[in-house]
């Protein structure tokens, strides 16, 4: 089966005026993730998480590699490989509705059918009440939802997350994550997620993508084989918190070391 | 799993416009504003019958309030270039703020549009930046008021000078705050719009002109003072009618009580004009709480 997303030996250098202060984010990236899989991606900060995404998403180009989504070249960005961010990113001035038709009405989807399409979806992230509001009015994690709505309507193949509850409290991200497997099993889609937290990639992955620190190098992938739901407090947790922490403070000391010595 | 539990409360309750407290602060604020201009006219009338300020040169509001049907025959109906006073009352002084007005709105919109319009050519494509950035460098810190000659020059005595300086007064500022703004527009929007297949105009037209529209207005609000200064500085050379002109004969005839009278005007039409924008600006552009955009300055 061919690979929803390819990556093959990806390398990325963010060039800046001085040569001197270019940074290497990436560096021999080479992982395949499976159509219907989650994959969470886990390491440092600046270890180049959210720029993988970013390629992915074709909003950025590697500088080195491969980049297959569908076993085709990934070149412009498309409503096929969806990107949440960690904030939400709804347009403030747009009501919820018009924010989840935003992508729908630039691919011209007609009024009678675009309406239908975003009530139907945003009864399925339970926000079929909140049509007519404003982002402003809504919660943080309302917001979030509807930003996933915005990208569901466009019903991607790859669903991409960068932190996406990161800025929410812990009772709402819990429940967010419970929100999340549903659209993802109701989709069918691929979810690759982007996060700091051991809990979130053990809750959720399927397989989880450890990197190092910069430039990011692919440390291990860890495969969770426990069915869902993951009550949070399963025993059997317990020895792959350990893992990831274990795996995890190595690269986040020589993340710190290198941002002291002013390497960032 | 059900959703609905999640977090149902709002982050902030819709607020409640109009309400008691509403009511009750604009009260407020309009006793302050009664007190704080009664205080003025007190002084004024206080050094008046003192004799500290003459009549003749300093009347005191009762005074330049007090003949306001002889007053206003210096108004004329007319949009007549050079008419004098011959009809009078409170229709012509309306016609003469109304025309004035018409040439601060006409303006105001050109030089926003026109602003917004080359702020945007300069930032997105270079040659326009290489060829039309420097001179809007060079040419946005002369004051309006030194293109008065040039737009005499150019277009001779009616509307269009007055009309071209207010213009000018707004043109440069929006140009300048076009450019800065497109950069501050956060990055996600761009993102978003990109990954839902968006064309560059339609990024332009739907995320980043409705993101940047908040700050442009208030860009507008502040430049409104001058575009109100140079319209009457160019009716009362270059066009000869409207409120400026006013002033000018008022000034020709040594009349100081048509001088505060107009003056009184002048404030009063200002005041309003920017009421006017921050209500506009409060329904059209909702999005930016008024806070934030300072519409409750
Ligand atoms: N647009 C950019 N231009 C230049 N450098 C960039 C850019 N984006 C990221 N970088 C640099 O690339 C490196 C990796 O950044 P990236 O944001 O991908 O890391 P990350 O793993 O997502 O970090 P975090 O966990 O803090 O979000 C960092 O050193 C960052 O400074
Ligand atoms: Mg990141």
């Amino acid at each position: 089966m061919t690979p929803a997303v390819s990556c093959r030996a990806i390398g990325k250098i963010w060039r800046s005026e001085r040569s001197s202060a270019d940074v290497e984010a990436l560096r021999g990236i080479t992982f395949d993730v499976a159509p219907g899989e989650f994959v969470v991606l886990l390491g440092p900060s600046g270890c180049g998480k959210s720029s993988l995404l970013y390629m992915i998403a074709g909003l950025e180009q590697p500088t080195e590699g491969t980049l297959l989504a569908h076993g085709l070249p990934i070149g412009a960005p498309s409503a096929d490989r969806g990107l949440i961010f960690q904030e939400a990113s709804l347009f403030p001035w747009l009501t919820i509705a018009e924010n989840v038709g935003f992508g729908l009405s630039v691919a011209g989807v007609g009024g009678e059918e675009r309406r239908a399409r975003v009530a139907e979806i945003l009864r399925s992230v339970g926000l079929a009440d909140m049509l007519d509001k404003k982002p402003d009015e809504l919660s943080g994690g309302m917001r979030q939802r509807a930003a996933m709505a915005r990208a569901l309507a466009m019903r991607p193949s790859i669903l991409m997350m960068d932190e996406p509850f990161a800025a929410l409290d812990v009772q709402t991200r819990a429940k967010m994550q419970g929100f999340l497997l549903d659209v993802w099993q109701q989709s069918g889609a691929s979810v690759l997620l982007v996060t700091h937290s051991i809990d979130e990639a053990i809750a959720l992955a399927d397989r989880v993508v450890v990197f190092t620190a910069r430039p990011g190098k692919i440390k291990t992938i860890v495969p969770i084989d426990l069915p869902r739901p993951r009550p949070p407090r399963d025993p059997r947790h317990h020895a792959l918190r350990d893992l990831f922490t274990d795996l995890l403070a190595a690269e986040v000391d020589n993340a710190f070391a290198q941002q002291e010595s002013g390497a960032s | 799993m059900s959703t609905d539990a999640i977090d149902a409360t709002p982050s902030r309750p819709p607020e409640d416009r109009g309400g008691h407290g509403a009511g009750l602060a604009s009260l407020r604020q309009f006793a302050w504003g009664v007190i704080s201009v009664s205080l003025f006219a007190g002084f004024w009338e206080f050094s008046w019958a003192m004799g500290w300020a003459n009549p003749l040169l300093l009347p005191p509001p009762h005074l330049f309030l007090a003949d306001i049907p002889q007053t206003l025959k210096y108004f004329d109906t007319s949009n007549r270039i050079g008419s004098s006073a011959s009809g009078g009352g409170v229709m012509a002084l309306l016609k003469t703020v109304g025309w004035t007005t018409m040439r601060v709105v006409l303006g105001l919109i050109l030089g926003f549009i026109a602003g917004v319009g080359v702020g945007a050519l300069i930032r997105y494509f270079a040659p326009a930046r290489n060829l039309v950035l420097p001179l809007v460098t060079l040419l946005a810190p002369i004051s309006p008021v030194a293109w008065l000659p040039v737009s005499i020059f150019l277009f001779g005595i009616g509307d269009v000078p007055a009309i071209f300086l207010v213009f000018i007064a707004i043109f440069f500022a929006i140009v300048l705050s076009t450019i800065g703004q497109i950069d501050g527009v956060p990055i996600n929007y761009i993102h978003v719009a990109r990954i839902m297949g968006a064309s560059r105009f339609q990024t332009f037209w739907r995320v980043v002109l409705p993101a940047i529209l908040p700050s442009l207005f208030m860009t507008l609000r502040l430049n409104l003072f001058a575009a109100w200064m140079v319209v009457l500085i160019a009716e009362a050379i270059g066009v000869g009618s409207g409120l400026g002109q006013i002033v000018a004969v008022a000034r020709a005839t040594f009349n100081a009580k048509l001088v505060f009278f107009t003056m009184a005007i002048i404030g009063l039409v200002g005041f309003l004009f920017d009421a006017a924008l921050r209500e506009i600006q409060r329904r059209m552009l909702w999005w930016i709480s008024s806070s934030k955009t300072g519409a409750s300055l």
